[in-house]
């Protein structure tokens, strides 16, 4: 990973203290991006499912950033998560419990469960064993929610979940208002969350690790707990993200936990720009706004522009959109 | 005997309808499983020899496998070349494009992070599988072998099919001229030397570029080859990239990287073990080699014959 040029350069001469606050003041424009969620509303009242769809999809992205981004650990496998809370919060409705919150805190629970287990794994390795270990968990919980008809309804999807109204007045109605708020808004306070969080000591000691996995625990960081804080963390984010896919869509697929979905994720979180907040969220709108378009076109060769979008942007932006917008700005400013 | 069946299931039933049965059924399964171990084998040897000299992540490994078979498929079916003339050109489309592909992309991401290698190697992946759709359509195509590897020999009461044997036998070749020509050529001497010290070896005036593009052509080569091996077991379609991407994937990782040896016992442990799966439990799918490597590599985290 390439160091941050941020860090090292604006936090020469300052206390990790005022460093920290000076992390956490809100730019003009995070308030302009959140206040743009909103346009949907507004401007395009057609396609607010699709947005409710990029919402958690950013929420999902956001999840791996926190261990990809910040912690610097590969996942090839991070859709499981994501498929375990879309299916618990999907068997929790359908056995009988349809209030959404409630279901949220489920998923995220077990979510965060699984992954705290996996967690001291994952901790244990680096590199290409840790990619290969990732993505045959990945493989293993794809295969078990396959083979597991009785309980997930197999390759024909999770059936028979159905929602209350959220906090007992908002149907989720066809035209998605109630699907784009509720997305949202877990996204909008889970992302004040993850703020939190990465602008916190925690956070620090993360890309710390990222940096030099060897040298963190000399200064009194230990590496292993961060990165099973972290996974956990992340994990249990993931969780939501797909538990919010359920509620709102009211079915569970395979495709929730599938390669195809970590492998997605990875690459609107590089598109954006790992290791950056919002890198996830804009990945997560351009890919998602792009398939909606390019799949209307020719649906089978969606793949060979990801292809191409990839390889352009690890040969020409390897800190992403994001990464490279900030390297013109910061040049900008400089002159 | 159909013995040149493509999926495991249909074994099941052609084995069964044996009656002088004078070998029990393991051995069969033993027997096909080793076969299709040696298929990966040949498929994979290339990438865990790449990625143990420059420990560059290549997950397009696979995609060049696929342009073998079809550039195979392609002499065989269009232009009617017997099939066995056609395994050396696979492997020389193979080798030709991995060499471009690794002057023009691969050399500028030899020391960036394992993540930017997986990006781009994904990347080439997703565009191969997508031009291969787009030249040949995504169903599964059908090749004519000689009929000199159809059909089986009756070894025994089991019925080895001429197919495999031949498989094991391009194998074995395979494996003596590799570990021959690392063991006793200068070439192989000054790949062993890049993969154990890269460092060193560049201070003894060894050109470890040169040497990498030679191997990372020979590499992908193989895996050209293997393709259009494979075409006959498990047949091709546009998805083959990623689908066996998988399992030579579990292979280098459990054999070890660089390591030839381990690259075959693990290519033997994980096809043994996907055709009894198949076999024996239906049920657990692809769980049981998934399962195999990750215990695997809990348990030694450099694969079972990988030193570092």
């Amino acid at each position: 990973m390439v160091p941050d040029m941020r860090v090292a350069s604006s936090s020469a001469g300052m206390t990790p203290r005022a460093y920290l606050q000076a992390q956490s003041r809100w730019h003009p424009l995070e308030i302009a991006f959140w206040l743009a969620t909103l346009l949907p509303f507004v401007l395009f009242p057609d396609y607010l499912s699709l947005a409710s769809q990029i919402a958690i999809t950013a929420l999902f992205a956001l999840s791996l950033d926190i261990i990809l981004g910040y912690a610097g650990i590969v996942s090839l496998g991070h859709a499981a998560f994501f498929g375990i809370g879309a299916y618990s919060a999907g068997l929790l409705s359908k056995y009988g419990w349809g209030e959404p919150l409630t279901g949220l805190i489920f998923a995220a629970a077990i979510a965060g469960l699984v992954g705290f287990a996996i967690s001291f794994v994952i901790a244990r390795f680096r590199h290409f064993t840790l990619i290969m270990i990732t993505l045959g968990l990945g493989l293993l919980a794809f295969e078990a929610a396959n083979r597991a008809h009785w309980l997930t309804g197999g390759s024909d999807g999770l059936q028979g979940v159905s929602m209350w109204p959220v906090l007992g007045l908002f149907r989720f109605d066809l035209y998605g208002y109630t699907a784009y708020s509720y997305s949202l808004a877990v996204l909008f306070v889970v992302f004040l969350g993850a703020r939190r969080l990465i602008n916190s000591p925690f956070g620090l000691a993360l890309r710390g690790i990222r940096e030099n996995w060897v040298r963190m625990p000399a200064i009194g960081a230990d590496s292993r707990a961060h990165i099973r804080n972290a996974y956990t963390i992340a994990a249990a984010m993931a969780g939501l993200a797909g538990a919010v896919l359920t509620q709102t869509t009211e079915s569970v697929s395979l495709e929730s936990i599938s390669f195809q979905r970590s492998a997605d994720v990875l690459v609107m979180l590089v598109l954006g720009g790992a290791g950056r907040l919002y890198g996830g969220l804009i990945g997560a709108i351009i890919f998602m706004v792009a398939r909606d378009q390019f799949s209307g076109i020719a649906p089978q060769y969606w793949y060979f522009w990801i292809g191409v979008l990839l390889v352009t942007v690890v040969m020409l932006l390897p800190n992403g959109i994001l990464g490279g917008l900030s390297h013109f700005y910061a040049r900008w400013k400089r002159k | 005997m159909i013995l040149d069946s493509r999926s495991c299931g249909d074994e099941r039933t052609t084995r069964a309808n044996q009656t002088d049965i004078m070998l029990p059924p393991v051995f069969g399964v033993l027997f096909d499983g080793i076969a299709y171990g040696m298929l990966l084998f040949v498929l994979s040897v290339g990438l865990s020899v790449t990625l143990g000299l420059m420990n560059f992540v290549n997950l397009a490994h696979c995609a060049f496998a696929m342009l073998g078979g079809y550039v195979s498929i392609t002499l065989v079916n269009d232009f009617h070349w017997p099939f066995l003339t056609t395994l050396p050109l696979a492997f020389l489309a193979a080798a030709i494009v991995s060499v471009v592909l690794e002057r023009t992309l691969y050399r500028r991401l030899y020391r960036s992070s394992d993540l930017d290698q997986v990006l781009l190697t994904i990347g080439l992946a997703f565009i191969s599988v997508a031009v291969a759709a787009y030249v040949f359509g995504t169903i599964q195509q059908p090749i004519e072998t000689p009929a000199i590897l159809r059909g089986g020999i009756n070894f025994l009461g089991l019925g080895l099919g001429k197919y495999r044997l031949f498989l094991i036998g391009i194998a074995l070749v395979v494996t003596v001229l590799l570990v021959a020509g690392l063991e006793y050529t200068r070439f192989g001497a000054q790949v062993r030397a890049a993969v154990d010290n890269q460092r060193m070896a560049r201070g003894l005036g060894i050109d470890v570029d040169r040497t990498f593009a030679s191997t990372f052509a020979l590499g992908s080569g193989l895996a050209g080859l293997g393709g259009a091996l494979a075409i006959e077991i498990v047949g091709l379609d546009p998805n083959f990239a990623f689908t066996y991407l998988v399992y030579v994937l579990i292979i280098v990782s459990v054999g070890g990287l660089g390591s030839i040896a381990g690259s075959f016992a693990a290519a033997v442990l994980i096809g043994v073990s996907d055709v009894a799966g198949k076999y024996y439990a239906p049920e657990l799918g692809a769980f049981l080699i998934y399962l195999v490597m990750v215990v695997v590599l809990m348990w030694r985290p450099a694969g079972l014959f990988g030193r570092r």
